[in-house]
C-alpha cells in the first residue's frame, strides 16, 4: 500500500516540513533545527525503504491526482533514482544534523528562516530524483535552486555577491535547459521520459534532437559546475554559512549529474551515446577538462573552503567522464562517484565549517594546531582527504578505478591518463590541508604558542551534533570502500552499468 | 500577425531575443542590467513555447455542449504549452524576486549596482 506511495512521500515530507517549520518557529525559534533533523530523518528512512523495494526488482510509480502517464505527472522510483534519493537523503539527514549542532553568529537570529529553506531544497532534490517528466524536472531543479540562492545569500557581505552570480548563471542554465525541453516537446509532443524515449525514434530526423540535446547538456552543466561552466560554484560554497555549504556542496551538483544521466540513458537511451559520438566525446573533454582544470586552480588557493569548491569542479569531471564513455565500466564510476563524491566532500565540508567556527577564519594557515585542537575532527579530515586522492581501502579508490577502467575499455589512453593526473592534483591540494592541520610549523616547540602570544591549544572537539557528522561521514567514506562489491552489485541494474 | 505567429518568422524573434538577453548578461558590468538580460532570455524561452502552440484558424480548446456540436481536437490549439508556461512565468517572477531582494541588500551595503564596485568595497 505505501509502496505505490514511496515516491510521492519522499517529496512531500520534506516540503511539509519546510512549511511547518516556518511556523513553530515563529512562537519557539529553538524547534526549527530539532523538527528540521526528525523530518530529514524520516526521509532517509523513506529513501532506505525505497532502496529495498527496487534492489528487490520494483519499480515504484506514482501518479499525481490519479492521472495515469503519459498524460499525468509521474513520479517514479527505478534502481537508479532509488540510489541517488538515498545518497541525497543520507547526507542530507546529517548535513541538517550539522546544521542544527552549528552556532553560526551570521544566521543565530534566523535560524527558523535557514532550517525552512534547507527542507525546501532537499525536498526539491529529492523531486528531481523522482520525477518521471522533464518538465517537473524543471520545476523541482528551479525551486530547490530559488531556496539555494537565498541561503546562500544569507550570510550576508560577500555570500550576497556570490548569491547574485548564482542567480544569473543557475537561471541560465536552467533557461537553457527549458529550451531544450522545448524543442523536443515540439518534436515528440509528450514530456514524459518514458514516453519521450519510446517515440524519439520514430520521429523523422530533424535538427531540432540534436540542438535540444545540446541545450540540455550545456544547461545541467551549468547546474553541475563542470569547467568552463562553473562560475557560480566557488564563491557560493565559500562565503555561504557553513551550515548551508553542508548540504548543497555535497549533494546539489550530484543531482544536476543524475539529471544529465536520466536525460541521456532514459529519454535518448544508451543507443544515442554510441551513435552520436560528437556529444560523447564533448561530454568526455568536458570532463577531462574539469578534471585538470579545477584540480590546478584548487592548489593555488590559499582558503580552505575555495580548495574544496575547486577540488569539485574537478571531481565532477569524474562524473562527467564516466557518463560521456558510456561504456559499462566508466559509468558505474559515474555512479559510484556520485555516492563516493557526496560522502567525502560533505565529510570535508563539515571539518571546513567547524574549522571556521572554531579556529577564527577558514584560511589554509588557520588550521595550525588543528590536530592538537580537534584530533578526532583531524582524523575524519585525513580519511577524507585519501578517499579524494583515490587510496584504497576508501570508497574514492573505486569510483576512480571505474572511470579508468572505463577509458582503458574504451582505448581512450589520453583519458586515462588524465584521470590517473587527477589524482595526483589531488595529491597536491589535499596535502596541503592536511599539511596545515597536522605538521608543526618548523622553528616551533611542540607545545607552541598562536600568533598573538597567547596560551597553546587545547584539545576541544566540537559539540555532540558536530563531532557525529563527521565521524558518520567519515566512516561511511571507509565502509563505501570496503563494502564496494554489493554496492556495485546493486548499479549494475541501473541502466547503462550492466555487465 | 497570425502569419508572423504560425510561420518560423516567430522563432526568428524569439532567438534574437534570448541572444539580446544573453548579450546583456554577459556584456554589462551592472548587476541590475544582467538581471534585466536574464529577464528578457526567459521571455524568449516563454515565447519560443507559446509558438509552439500556435496554429492557423485555431479554436480555443474549450469544449462546449452547449452549442451542440462535438469539438474536433485537431481544431483547437494545444492548451499544453501554455499551462507549462503558467508555471515557468511562476518561477520567473520568483527568481526574479529573490534576485531583487539581493540586489537591494547588495546596493544598501555597498551604495552600487556595478559588480567592480561592488566587490571593491567588499575587500
Amino acid at each position: 500500500m505505501i509502496a505505490s506511495q514511496l515516491p510521492a512521500l519522499l517529496v512531500v515530507v520534506p516540503l511539509l516540513a519546510a512549511l511547518g517549520v516556518p511556523l513553530l518557529a515563529w512562537p519557539w525559534p529553538r524547534a526549527a533545527w530539532p523538527v528540521a533533523v526528525l523530518a530529514t530523518a524520516a526521509t532517509a528512512l523513506l529513501a532506505v525503504a525505497g532502496m529495498l523495494r527496487a534492489l528487490a526488482g520494483e519499480t515504484m510509480r506514482y501518479a499525481a491526482g490519479g492521472w495515469a502517464a503519459p498524460w499525468g505527472i509521474e513520479l517514479v522510483l527505478d534502481p537508479l533514482s532509488a540510489f541517488v534519493a538515498l545518497v541525497v537523503a543520507g547526507v542530507a539527514a546529517w548535513s541538517v544534523l550539522y546544521g542544527a549542532g552549528v552556532d553560526d553568529p551570521r544566521t543565530r537570529d534566523r535560524q527558523g528562516v535557514v532550517a525552512a529553506l534547507v527542507l525546501l531544497v532537499l525536498a526539491a532534490l529529492l523531486g528531481i530524483v523522482v520525477a518521471g517528466d522533464l518538465f517537473n524536472l524543471f520545476v523541482f531543479l528551479e525551486v530547490g535552486a530559488i531556496a539555494t540562492y537565498a541561503l546562500v545569500g544569507v550570510g550576508g557581505g560577500r555570500a550576497l555577491v556570490a548569491s547574485f552570480r548564482y542567480v544569473i548563471l543557475g537561471s541560465l542554465g536552467a533557461s537553457l535547459y527549458l529550451l531544450g525541453v522545448g524543442h523536443l516537446y515540439l518534436a515528440t509532443g509528450t514530456l514524459n521520459m518514458a514516453d519521450m524515449a519510446a517515440r524519439l525514434p520514430g520521429t523523422e530526423p530533424s535538427r531540432l534532437v540534436p540542438l535540444a540535446v545540446g541545450l540540455v547538456v550545456v544547461g545541467l552543466g551549468i547546474k553541475m559546475g563542470l569547467f568552463p561552466l562553473h562560475g557560480w560554484l566557488p564563491d557560493a560554497y565559500t562565503h555561504a554559512p557553513p551550515a548551508v555549504t553542508a548540504l548543497i556542496a555535497p549533494v546539489a551538483t550530484k543531482v544536476a549529474a543524475y539529471a544529465l544521466v536520466r536525460f541521456l540513458f532514459t529519454v535518448l537511451g544508451p543507443a544515442y551515446l554510441l551513435e552520436h559520438t560528437l556529444l560523447g566525446s564533448a561530454l568526455t573533454w568536458l570532463g577531462a577538462l574539469s578534471i585538470l582544470a579545477g584540480g590546478i586552480l584548487a592548489i593555488r588557493q590559499t582558503d580552505f573552503r575555495k580548495v574544496l569548491a575547486y577540488s569539485s569542479v574537478s571531481q565532477m569531471g569524474y562524473i562527467a567522464l564516466g557518463i560521456g564513455l558510456a561504456n559499462p565500466s566508466g559509468v558505474l564510476g559515474a555512479y559510484l562517484h556520485i555516492l563516493n563524491h557526496a560522502l567525502m566532500k560533505g565529510c570535508l565540508f563539515f571539518v571546513a565549517g567547524i574549522a571556521t567556527l572554531r579556529l577564527g577564519g577558514s584560511a589554509l594557515s588557520d588550521l595550525r594546531h588543528m590536530h592538537r585542537r580537534m584530533p578526532v575532527v583531524t582524523l575524519c579530515l585525513v580519511v577524507a582527504a585519501l578517499s579524494m586522492v583515490g587510496v584504497p581501502p576508501t570508497g574514492g579508490f573505486f569510483s576512480k578505478w571505474y572511470v579508468l577502467l572505463g577509458a582503458v575499455e574504451a582505448g581512450r589512453f589520453g583519458l586515462a591518463g588524465i584521470v590517473l593526473a587527477g589524482s595526483l592534483l589531488a595529491v597536491a591540494y589535499m596535502f596541503r590541508i592536511v599539511e596545515s592541520a597536522c605538521l608543526e610549523p618548523r622553528g616551533e616547540d611542540g607545545h607552541g604558542h598562536d600568533r598573538d602570544g597567547h596560551a597553546g591549544p587545547r584539545r576541544r572537539e566540537p559539540a555532540a551534533a558536530l563531532l557525529a557528522s563527521v565521524l558518520a561521514l567519515a566512516a561511511a567514506v571507509v565502509a563505501a570502500g570496503v563494502w564496494n562489491a554489493p554496492i556495485v552489485d546493486a548499479l549494475r541494474r541501473a541502466p547503462m552499468a550492466g555487465p | 500577425m497570425m502569419a508572423l505567429a504560425a510561420g518560423h518568422g516567430v522563432y526568428w524573434a524569439a532567438i534574437a531575443l534570448a541572444l539580446i538577453g544573453f548579450y546583456a548578461m554577459i556584456a554589462h558590468g551592472n548587476l541590475l542590467k544582467q538581471l534585466i538580460g536574464l529577464n528578457i532570455l526567459q521571455t524568449a524561452v516563454i515565447l519560443f513555447f507559446i509558438a509552439g502552440s500556435a496554429k492557423w484558424g485555431a479554436v480555443i480548446p474549450i469544449a462546449s455542449r452547449a452549442a451542440g456540436a462535438e469539438m474536433a481536437a485537431e481544431r483547437a490549439m494545444n492548451p499544453l504549452p501554455h499551462a507549462l508556461m503558467l508555471t515557468a512565468i511562476v518561477v520567473m517572477v520568483a527568481t526574479l524576486g529573490v534576485a531583487l531582494a539581493v540586489l537591494v541588500r547588495l546596493y544598501r551595503r555597498y551604495g552600487s549596482f556595478e559588480e567592480d564596485a561592488i566587490l571593491d568595497r567588499a575587500e
